[in-house]
């Protein structure tokens, strides 16, 4: 366990050296939830009665899926990881007494996290500020705000969880980037990206709130603004910890599987 | 060799440019199952957009007084135009990092033009289904929406399509050219490719009088989606809103001169 913390350490520190890339990233999140919440006004003004959750429960959800984009997003993969399997470096991993599935995991966790680390300050702060049907309003309660919390680990590790099942994909077919990409718009839609799940027909957002992909950024991004709580919210974080343990069980098979059959061509 | 060379020499630009895409055709086409899941995705990606907009004007029948087939008329327009844009000017798109790892010296040292090198680095053909996702909206909201069509009104679309396309176009190529003054940090420039291409979904009126005189005045996006569009709809009568698209076109000069000031201004990173 140990390695893996300071792997996890390793790769903080390395992620929060890229400064200027982040100061790109926070003008562009910026406003990107500026138009997102200018277009969710103006469906809330066309007919508000239609309208399922509360305006305030909208701009907070917004704020923090950009501010956590780096840490919730789909569409941020490891570039190295997914070289090592495409050049071959993957064998020098394999050599350390280190299992390939924990070291992977540790790693996205850790650059998911100084990514969002650097940028989701600037945007929160500058979101508190702005002026009242836009503001990222106060948390629902300081019970809420422990469990937006606990649910965001959450969130962040079943992402990660599913991530790694793309990294494992590559280690069966030569170039995962076509999975790669079908994975992410897949994710972007049925985790609530495009529109938060409550904007989904009844029977299609029970379907959806059983998938692994509602246990990711729906759960802690509604918690926050208390728009799940109580019985609904429990049964939220039931299906996290489901999904997250159902799927390393299945992200570790795979691997050792991989790993036992892996051919790597040249050196 | 010596062949070689006098053969390109003697082939014009347009030559040049179609055998740089058979090449990378070929290329394409050496991973057909690759080539096949990255189109799927890529259709994906934008499939699930439209799935979106359906799911929200299901719950909300209109917005701002568009019905679901006006705002699919405009959401198919930005799309095909974006997307042709991104198809053929992929190579705009990477070329910060041509700049970075010093491979920019190697294409100017041909005596070809830049921009038809450039250009003819990438091409993103994946993105096809994605245009064909754009056709068939637009056919569907072409027939479905009351708009009661006119030579003028099917003009104004096609301009519409031809603006569009210019304008992205040329908003790649303000991107290529900030690359020579910028090493990192350009990200931002992505609200105004992805970020229009996204957000323009919408007639760009829905988000505010202040987002209108932006995308006015500034990046003139309205007038090849907003401006037109009413026109198309029957909600303006003057005539002009239709050819306001060409006025679009003229944002590419202030473009290609940003572009020659930047090629001016290079110096190479060395490798």
């Amino acid at each position: 366990m140990k390695k893996y913390i300071s792997y996890f350490r390793m790769w903080l520190v390395m992620g929060l050296q890229y400064r200027a890339a982040a100061f790109g990233g926070i003008v562009t999140q910026f406003f990107w939830g500026f138009m997102e919440i200018a277009a969710m006004h103006a469906f809330h003004d066309s007919n508000p009665a239609a309208y399922p959750m509360t305006m305030e429960a909208t701009c907070s959800y917004i704020w923090f899926q950009q501010a956590f984009i780096a840490m919730l997003s789909a569409r941020i993969f490891d570039s190295q990881i997914l070289d090592s399997v495409r050049s071959g470096n993957i064998a020098y991993e394999l050599c350390r007494p280190v299992s390939i599935y924990s070291l992977w995991f540790s790693r996205s966790t850790a650059s998911r996290l100084s990514a969002a680390g650097l940028r989701c300050i600037p945007i929160l702060a500058v979101a508190v500020l702005l002026p009242a049907s836009y503001r990222l309003s106060a948390p629902a309660g300081p019970a809420q705000f422990f469990f937006f919390l606990l649910t965001l680990a959450l969130a962040v590790l079943v992402t990660v969880s599913f991530i790694m099942l793309i990294y494992i994909s590559g280690l069966y077919t030569v170039s995962s980037d076509g999975i790669r990409r079908m994975c992410s718009s897949l994710m972007d839609f049925l985790t609530g990206t495009y529109i938060p799940l409550p904007f989904f027909p009844g029977k299609i957002r029970q379907m959806m709130e059983l998938l692994p992909f509602a246990s990711m950024q729906n759960v802690p991004l509604r918690v926050y603004s208390g728009d799940l709580a109580g019985a609904e919210m429990y049964r939220a974080i039931f299906l996290q910890i489901f999904w997250l343990t159902a799927m390393v069980m299945i992200g570790r098979q795979l691997c050792r599987n991989a790993e036992r059959n892996l051919m790597i061509q040249g050196g | 060799m010596h062949t070689d060379n006098s053969n390109t020499k003697r082939t014009g630009a347009l030559g040049l440019y179609r055998h740089y895409l058979s090449i990378l055709l070929r290329s394409k086409m050496q991973y057909k199952k690759s080539f096949f899941m990255i189109s799927l995705g890529s259709f994906l990606a934008s499939f699930s957009v439209f799935l979106s907009v359906f799911f929200m004007f299901q719950r909300f029948s209109h917005v701002k007084g568009y019905t679901f087939q006006e705002v699919l008329l405009c959401y198919s327009i930005v799309l095909m135009s974006f997307s042709l844009a991104e198809i053929c000017a992929r190579g705009l798109e990477s070329f910060p990092g041509m700049v970075r790892r010093g491979e920019f010296d190697r294409v100017m040292l041909r005596p070809r033009s830049l921009l038809l090198q450039i250009l003819g680095t990438q091409l993103d053909i994946e993105r096809f289904t994605r245009v064909l996702q754009a056709i068939v909206i637009l056919i569907y909201a072409v027939t479905a929406s009351q708009v009661c069509w006119t030579p003028l009104r099917i003009a104004a679309v096609a301009f519409m399509l031809i603006g569009g396309c210019a304008l992205f176009s040329g908003i790649f190529l303000i991107q290529a050219a900030l690359s020579f003054f910028f090493l990192d940090g350009l990200e931002f420039t992505n609200i105004f490719t992805f970020g229009l291409n996204e957000h323009g979904k919408y007639p760009v009126d829905i988000y505010g009088k202040g987002v209108l005189w932006v995308l006015t005045y500034l990046i003139p996006f309205a007038l090849v989606q907003y401006y037109p569009l009413l026109y198309v709809l029957g909600r303006r009568q003057e005539t002009w809103h239709a050819f306001l698209p060409f006025a679009a076109g003229l944002f590419l000069i202030p473009c290609y001169l940003l572009w020659r000031c930047g090629v001016r201004h290079y110096k190479s990173s060395g490798s």
